[in-house]
């Protein structure tokens, strides 16, 4: 489980994060969600270590992450693994070395383990073969599904995915979607994804954090999302049609 | 100045929490090959041109036939050690070598790679950016120095071929009253030159913000800052070692 406790941040006094306490639970794929701007990126990077917040604290299962002693973040970070927007994958390497990559620098793993370990993530995101293409060869939803497969392959227990189905067609959304849910309950692992796609929240929200300007105004789940009363987020919800009649249908 | 102390933060920065030696060997070995192996042709063309052009205008210049001949490959020697191999050289490596440095990691910037190493607990900044200084550093000075012998080479070729020197009197006005002290004066130009030439187009890169646009203009500013600082550190370099 991942706690964060009052956590603010601000860039040159242009408050982005206000007060946010928030619980992701083992087991579950939590999404974020809100609309563009609202500080879900600057709130994740914040959770994971990559911008440090002015107020409040992140535990990891109970260990305080921030401001932690860096051998304890170093530990804390072996067992995270990040799925980027765009994927992230090292240009300069090929597929194979970007799974591998994390077990290069984080272990001391024999060679014959790490491919071994790497072909089974490949095989895992349904990838299998593809070992030599370089990151310049594949396309949008392969980037993505190597990203996972390198999130996940050393171990990781924290699994974080920023808007892992951007720039993607609705059906492979819906199968990366998919492949983040199956494996984190696979896994065991605490699962966090920053989204604004609705597809994604009726697929896979199992805990969902609404954020608004800053602010977290709503959590519950994909079931109970459609009796809110929060404002802010019936407008986020039932922007398009399509939701409208779900609820319609629903009611 | 504020940029200054953000360029002093940044190169403090990549002295903690460093991966293991091996791969910091294996990486500046990759680097160095990058850096020097594939500048070698560049500067190579470059300095056997300036080196055969110095040559026939020197040789231009001297019409008195009171002044032996052999003093044109001294002056070209001269010309060659303390600025031609050294700093013209730098200008160019900027513009190959600092270009090549800013848009290779303001790309990873854009495009969340740096991000990525960060997440696994790797610090970007001396992952990334100490085995370019450090391969700089080492290949360099070699450049200089291909780039002083490929110079005289040129001048020795476009003298004889142009007519305007004899070969043996090209070698003689070579080492004549050679003051050896002329290549360390070189050497330290080159170290110097090869560490702001990376360090500034690595700092231009890996603080890169935006898109695709901003790598460029980060490329560009690599170039014009490291050209700025490469003729500001001559000046002075000169000033206090001649
Ligand atoms: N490093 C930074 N420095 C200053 N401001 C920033 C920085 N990162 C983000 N911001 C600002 O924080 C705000 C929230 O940005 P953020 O990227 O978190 O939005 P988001 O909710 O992820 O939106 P989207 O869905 O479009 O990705 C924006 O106004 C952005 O300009
Ligand atoms: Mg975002």
């Amino acid at each position: 489980m991942i706690e964060v406790n009052r956590l603010s941040k601000s860039f040159d006094d242009k408050n982005i994060l206000n007060d946010i306490s928030a619980q992701f639970y083992q087991g579950k794929t939590n999404l974020i969600i809100g609309s563009s701007g609202t500080g879900k990126s600057v709130f994740l990077k914040n959770i994971v270590g990559l911008i440090e917040p002015d107020e409040g604290e992140v535990l990891f299962d109970g260990r305080k992450f921030t401001r932690a002693d860096e051998n304890v973040k170093a530990d804390i970070r072996r067992e995270i693994g990040m799925l980027f927007q765009g994927g992230a994958l090292f240009d300069s390497k090929n597929v194979e070395q970007n799974i591998m990559f994390p077990l290069d620098v984080l272990t001391d793993m024999p060679k014959g383990e790490k491919l071994d370990r790497v072909n089974h993530c490949l095989e895992r995101v349904g990838m299998a073969g593809i070992n030599t293409k370089m990151p310049s060869e594949i396309s949008g939803g392969m980037k993505k599904r190597v990203g996972i497969a390198r999130a996940i392959v050393n171990d990781s227990k924290y699994l974080f995915c920023d808007e892992p189905n951007s720039g993607l067609d609705p059906q492979t959304s819906i199968r990366i979607d998919n492949l983040i849910h199956d494996i984190t309950e696979e896994l065991n692992i605490t699962t966090i994804v920053v989204t604004h796609d609705m597809n994604s929240v009726m697929e896979i929200g199992d805990s969902i954090v609404f954020l608004y300007k800053g602010k977290k105004l709503w959590e519950g789940n994909n079931d109970s999302i459609f009796d809110s009363d929060c404002e802010e987020l019936q407008d986020f919800i039932f922007a398009n049609k399509l939701m409208r009649a779900v609820k319609k249908n629903r009611g | 100045m504020r940029s200054f102390g953000r360029f002093t933060l940044f190169l403090s920065s990549m002295f903690v929490r460093r991966e293991s030696f091996m791969t910091y060997v294996r990486l500046v070995i990759e680097e160095s090959i990058k850096i020097g192996f594939n500048s070698i042709l560049l500067v190579g063309i470059v300095s056997t041109f300036i080196g055969a052009v110095t040559t026939l205008q020197t040789a231009y210049n001297l019409v008195s036939p009171f002044i032996p001949s052999y003093v044109i490959s001294l002056v070209v020697r001269d010309m060659t050690l303390l600025e031609l191999a050294p700093t013209v050289m730098a200008i160019v490596y900027a513009g190959k070598v600092g270009s090549n440095i800013a848009g290779e990691l303001g790309t990873m910037r854009i495009t969340e790679q740096i991000d990525a190493l960060e997440v696994m607990g790797i610090n970007a900044a001396s992952y990334l950016v100490l085995p370019k200084i450090i391969a700089s550093l080492i290949t360099y000075p070699m450049l200089v120095v291909v780039s002083a012998f490929l110079s005289l080479v040129g001048g020795y070729l476009a003298g004889s071929l142009a007519g305007v020197i004899t070969p043996t009197e090209f070698v003689y006005g070579i080492r004549y009253e050679f003051i050896p002290f002329n290549i360390t004066f070189a050497l330290t130009k080159a170290y110097v030159f090869a560490f702001l030439v990376a360090a500034i187009s690595a700092y231009k890169g890996f603080y890169t913000k935006g898109g695709a646009l901003e790598v460029g203009v980060a490329s560009t500013s690599a170039v014009t800052n490291s050209c700025i600082a490469i003729l500001c550190a001559d000046f002075l370099l000169t000033k206090l070692m001649l």
